[in-house]
């Protein structure tokens, strides 16, 4: 466990990729198994241990520290785990040395939410601070260390020198901690045998566009729809439905799961049916609506009539036993459109390419749309095979202009990760009325990011020395600030006193110069709200 | 006869001792302060009258070219002011020349610390505990979190790591005034005998410091030298330098920072820091609740810092206790 609570602060702190790749190759080569499993497992966010939970921790802590003391120094780090790392009592006496990454594993998985009381705090003792705060984070899961799963992977085909396409190709097939991929990797033997399985294929993403102007010769436009990215897998009477993350959310939209009967790999965008937008054949609901059924372990039937799911293709990866990413773009994509007549037009349909004369017609198309469904418009090079990950010149997404309105700065609250222990998140909110005839501000939305770090430094000082009231962590701030808030859409929301509720809201620009009381009226939010 | 301490007046620009006309480490100009150290956040140009200690004195002429009206006060005298107000200067043990100010009035004595610690350090005086009525304290690591742990740790961390990579060299950024001395005087202690090169704006202060008969072993300017002269070396800058145009002259540099706020992980990130070193020239909270136990006044005063959860342990230990919001005492870089 040392070793690895060395590695998880040594990623910490480390700023260069390739010096990660090293840190991460080189455990994985030192270690033996399944030691080294588990600690891919925990890079990879592939651990849950029922047992233990953020509140699991807090909970002991609050046994054992006062709990005012607790939530202030919470509060100040910004991260549950670090803080219990600290504030853990040592123990009195002799303790038994630390154990083992999979000895840890086992004492984890085996724990009930009645054990956790007495076995986690033996767990504990015997560890330092460093290998208190990695057990917490191997436990929780989410190590925040800087190390996306894939550059764990790409670690990992450093380490034994094999290609990272194929280590995500069997990854999926395997449960931690992986013996089989270090047994092919590390010793040469044979790999899993993935044919038979309805395994996720890592997606294809893109860049964004920004200032680059493409040939419409090269290049296919299509709407980025505004649902969520999934693939759906149907191999060997199996049918499996996975998010952007690889994630199995099958269980979350059965209707899907049953509609694919065909063996086939699919990729498109999930939407919910509704009547808010055109779309081209029937309608799609707004994000809000999907948000409604996203995240539900078990789904009503209610759910399923009033708000039934669909996917609308971009692209297909395999086809009757066939794997289909090896062809150009365009070839997929008539493979898909000779396909979608075998599928039923309840559950899929297509998402239709966008014509333009060149590139500045589709500019002006892109400006043009209202389409509360549309994100923005996706590049797609029409040679491009299909590579996971994001392969610079071939694929680009170009989204839309956001929405700004003016607000004033009202509530701040100490945020986590690399804002942590400053005043970073903030609450704004817009006039319900006019201000110099003695309306109030009413809060419409919460931001976090947006400012540079030297901006989060001023901001931060401006809540400590202008605050009015605390209520727990969060402070009232005297209103002197306006913030331009960029947002993607505004939907009207009973929760919220305003009556309305912003999309992705971020700071992008904050306005020192501008007077609190020629902030943006609530008035000019509503005119905005698509439903 | 006037109510009891009402000549010591806590005001949002500083502590107002009302009898003798005099702030204490006042952030705004006035006739009459008295001045516990020399940061920034204490000392300041512009008062008509300065009490301070002769070290606090040199660095604020250094710093802030503040001349006119210094009055030297050494540690363990006392002086005696306007209205009767006496005032003695004893160690703070913080940086060079820090003292907490003792002031006695009508049989009423309180202390202003100022920053303190209560570790030893080799450039300046060791904190003296001083019983007293009132005690005005910071706390600016004032969360049962903040545990520095002993500096020799920390040293042999940063030696380790410079052993560890020859070709390349260690950037400790470190406070200009206080922490890059002790820093220095510490590597000296553990044995490390090779010239430590420094940021130019570092340079007046460790001289003043040897002036003072601090010794600081071989110093050198980084704008005298090469890039492989500093290979294997250990470079002091100021923090704001760490991830500065400047440190490209440094042969691959592995960025350290010396300071209390590096126990917290994302801190040291925020900074792009490879090397966290904590390391702190403030009490830490075992210190601050150790020494508020042994000075035992009736009444604690917090000036700055967090300040909630130093309220919280005196309520806890049946203390009393209040938080007087002071403006502008924040180290960020400490």
């Amino acid at each position: 466990m040392e070793e690895f609570a060395a590695l998880i602060d040594a990623l910490i702190y480390t700023r260069s990729r390739n010096e990660k790749l090293r840190l991460i190759a080189e455990y994985l080569q030192t270690t033996p198994d399944p030691d080294r499993g588990w600690a891919m497992a925990a890079l990879t966010d592939g651990l849950d241990f029922k047992a233990v939970k953020s509140s699991t921790i807090r909970n002991l802590l609050k046994e054992r520290v006062d709990p005012v003391l607790w939530s202030l120094s919470r509060d100040f780090v910004g991260d549950t785990a670090e803080t219990a790392s600290f504030l853990w009592p040592e123990p009195m006496g002799e303790v038994a040395p630390p154990p083992t990454v999979s000895k840890a594993v086992d004492a984890l998985g085996a724990m009930t939410r009645t054990s956790v009381v007495g076995e986690l705090p033996r767990l504990l003792d015997r560890m330092d601070s460093q290998g208190r705060y990695a057990l917490f984070k191997l436990a929780t899961g989410g190590m925040r260390v800087g190390v996306s799963s894939r550059l764990a992977k790409v670690a990992f085909a450093q380490a034994f020198d094999v290609v990272v396409d194929d280590v995500e190709e069997y990854w999926h097939a395997l449960e931690p901690p992986y013996a089989q991929l270090f047994a092919w990797a590390a010793d040469g033997e044979d790999p899993p045998d993935t044919a038979n399985l309805p395994l996720f294929k890592p997606f294809m993403l893109a860049h964004p566009l920004e200032e680059t102007v493409v040939d419409l010769a090269d290049y296919a436009a299509e709407w980025k729809w505004d649902g969520i990215r999934v693939q759906l897998v149907h191999v060997a009477g199996e049918t499996r439905l996975y998010s952007r993350s690889g994630d199995d959310i099958s269980a979350t939209f059965p209707e899907l799961v049953d509609a694919l009967e065909i063996p086939a790999v699919l990729d498109g965008e999930l939407l919910v049916r509704g009547d808010a937008q055109g779309g081209e054949k029937g309608g799609a609901a707004s994000f809000n609506a999907l948000q409604q059924r996203l995240g539900r372990k078990t789904v009503s039937k209610k759910m399923l009539t009033e708000s039934p799911a669909f996917v609308r293709l971009y692209d297909v990866l395999s086809l009757d036993g066939e794997d289909l990413r090896g062809l150009e773009w365009e070839k997929r994509r008539k493979r898909l459109e000779a396909l979608l007549p075998r599928l039923p037009d309840s559950h899929f349909d297509l998402s239709e390419l966008v014509e333009a004369r060149d590139f500045d017609h589709l500019a002006q198309i892109r400006e043009g749309t209202r389409d509360d469904a549309i994100e923005g418009l996706m590049l797609k090079r029409r040679d491009s095979l299909y590579v996971p990950g994001r392969k610079t010149g071939l694929w680009y997404k170009w989204k839309r202009d956001p929405l700004l309105v003016d607000a004033v700065l009202m509530y701040a609250q100490r945020g986590s990760g690399k804002r942590s222990s400053f005043y970073s998140d903030y609450t704004f909110g817009c006039w319900d009325g006019d201000p110099d005839e003695g309306a109030e501000l009413l809060p419409v939305g919460k931001a976090y990011s947006g400012f540079t770090d030297a901006e989060l430094k001023k901001l931060d000082k401006i809540v400590r020395q202008n605050t009015l009231n605390r209520f727990g962590p969060v402070r009232e701030v005297e209103r002197t600030l306006v913030f331009e808030v960029a947002f993607d859409s505004v939907h009207s929301s009973k929760r919220h006193k305003s009556g309305l509720a912003m999309r992705f809201p971020r700071i992008h620009r904050i306005r020192w110069d501008k007077p609190v009381h020629e902030a943006d009226r609530l008035e000019a939010l509503r005119a905005l709200i698509r439903d | 006869m006037a109510a009891p301490f009402s000549w010591i007046r806590p005001e949002p620009h500083g502590v107002h001792v009302v009898p003798a006309d005099a702030w204490i480490d006042p952030s705004k100009a006035v006739d009459r302060a008295l001045v516990t150290h020399g940061h920034a956040d204490h000392a300041r140009g512009g008062h008509g009258q300065t009490v301070a200690t002769p070290e606090t004195l040199a660095i604020m002429e250094l710093r802030y070219n503040t001349r006119d009206g210094a009055t030297p006060v050494e540690y363990g005298e006392t002086i005696r002011l306007k209205g009767g107000v006496d005032a003695t200067y004893i160690p703070a043990g913080h940086v060079l020349g820090s003292a907490q100010i003792l002031l006695e009035h009508a049989g009423e004595r309180v202390v202003i610390t100022g920053d303190y610690k209560r570790r030893a350090d080799p450039t300046c005086p060791p904190f003296q505990v001083t019983p007293c009525d009132i005690f005005i304290t910071e706390a600016t690591f004032g969360l049962p979190l903040f545990t520095h742990p002993p500096i020799e740790e920390e040293m042999a961390k940063l030696l380790s790591r410079l052993e560890a990579y020859p070709e390349r060299c260690v950037l400790v950024g470190a406070y200009a005034l206080g922490k890059a001395q002790r820093v220095i005087a510490e590597l000296r202690a553990a044995g490390h005998t090779r010239p430590i090169y420094l940021h130019g704006a570092m340079e007046k202060m460790c001289r003043l410091y040897e002036n003072f008969g601090v010794d600081l072993g071989e110093l050198r300017l980084v704008a005298d030298h090469d890039k492989d002269d500093m290979r294997g070396a250990i470079v002091v800058s100021p923090p704001s330098a760490l991830n500065d145009r400047w440190s490209r002259r440094l042969p691959d540099p592995i960025t350290a920072m010396a300071s209390g706020w590096m126990r917290v992980r994302q801190r040291a990130r925020q900074r792009n820091v490879e090397l966290p070193l904590v390391i702190s020239d403030h009490a830490d909270w075992n210190e601050l609740t150790r020494t508020i136990q042994e000075v035992d006044p009736h009444e604690t005063w917090i000036t700055h810092g967090r300040e909630e959860a130093l309220l919280r342990w005196h309520q806890l230990h049946q203390r009393r206790a209040r938080a007087l919001a002071m403006v502008g005492y924040e180290d960020e870089d400490d």
